[in-house]
């Protein structure tokens, strides 16, 4: 895995790229609630996830539950079919806010 | 589906006491594919899961599975390749003093250090694939035996292995749940890249999952091909156990009259 935390005017982005594992996700999730520990909103691209597993996902969720309970907007950006497929598997994508550009994203901060 | 193997056995001889049960068995199971073992009561196939699993030491041959010769391999190195296996046995082999989500975070427990959130999360996620999520409280002693075979697939799936095993997945089940479990076989394989072996004799279950079946017979290896290859085969044995027709119990008189009295001589 690879990731990139970057900080916009109001918000974070964190990009992630590659195989999110057993082994990458507690840095992952220390990275989601990092920013979110901040009172930093979040939108996590994961157009270059090219796999990613249920600890992974796992910290996606808790990310999400954070967010929601500190009032913080949090979202998926342009994700990877496999990324979506797990999602869909796990019927996440039913639970999370997807967005397919930064712009709808910014909108409803 | 890739090409490279995920487990390869070549000339696999298993014994029990004098008795040979596997005899040259050889054939490669592909990364990201489900391949179905199956054979007759009798056949060897329960006896081929167990090698596989490093549970029955073979008397000759090898299987190399992820890059790792089991039959050689240290325990340090069995120990790693297990991390990356998940087992769900026929019965379920549930321990029976945990409950059912203590039993599916076993392995997370032994294997990993990830945080308790991480942990109870993914539990609930497996527990939901499986249809579980209201039991998780619940003692094994207090499940359906469908149930049972459920929390025993959550539980060989919560590292999301690279191997999954899995012995009679349909055996005892409604054909509603049944079909349901063969649904999630298939999506493993598609969204985890899991590569999948399956041990079972139900026909409709087989040809619903597999990629490609392993036919075993008297402990020899009949044929390995796709549905369609095995479908059209012209092997007699093979016809037979698709066909279900009865084995043909051909007496030789004297063998069996000697069979019968022999602990009387």
């Amino acid at each position: 895995m690879k990731s990139k935390l970057s900080a916009e005017s109001n918000y974070d982005v964190l990009e992630l790229s590659g195989e999110i594992d057993l082994h990458y996700s507690p840095q992952l999730r220390e990275m989601i609630l990092g920013s979110l520990k901040n009172g930093n909103s979040l939108l996590i691209n994961m157009a270059e996830v090219s796999y990613i597993d249920s600890s992974g996902i796992a910290s996606l969720v808790e990310g999400f539950q954070t967010a929601k309970t500190a009032n913080l907007s949090y979202g998926l950006l342009t994700i990877s079919s496999p990324a979506l497929q797990v999602l869909t598997l796990t019927r996440l994508d039913r639970v999370f806010t997807l967005y397919d550009t930064v712009e709808q994203f910014q909108s409803q901060l | 589906m890739e090409n490279t193997s995920a487990i390869s056995i070549s000339n696999l001889d298993v014994d029990y006491g004098s008795r040979r049960i596997l005899s040259n068995i050889s054939f490669d199971i592909r990364q990201g594919e489900i391949m179905v073992i199956m054979g007759g009561s009798g056949s060897g196939k329960s006896t081929l899961l167990r090698t596989m699993l490093g549970l029955k030491k073979p008397s000759a041959g090898h299987i190399n599975m992820l890059g790792t010769d089991i039959c050689h391999a240290s325990q340090k190195e069995l120990y790693k390749l297990r991390e990356k296996m998940g087992v769900a046995f026929q019965g379920g082999a549930l321990f029976t003093s945990m409950s059912v989500t203590e039993n599916i975070q076993l392995p997370l427990r032994e294997h990993t250090k990830l945080d308790e959130n991480t942990i109870q999360i993914m539990t609930r996620i497996k527990l939901d694939m499986v249809n579980l999520l209201p039991y998780e409280n619940l003692m094994p002693s207090e499940l359906s035996g469908g149930m049972k075979k459920r929390a025993a697939l959550a539980r060989a799936i919560i590292m999301d292995p690279k191997l999954l095993f899995f012995d009679e997945p349909s055996a005892g089940l409604d054909p509603i749940t049944s079909a349901e479990l063969d649904n999630l076989i298939v999506m493993l394989k598609e969204t985890m890249r899991m590569t999948i072996v399956v041990v079972t004799h139900e026909l409709e279950s087989v040809f619903a999952i597999a990629d490609r079946i392993a036919i075993l017979g008297d402990g020899e290896l009949i044929q390995v091909g796709t549905p369609e290859e095995i479908k059209s085969s012209t092997d007699e044995r093979v016809i037979n156990l698709l066909n279900r027709t009865p084995r043909e119990n051909i007496v030789d008189g004297d063998v069996h009259l000697q069979r019968l009295t022999r602990d009387n001589q």
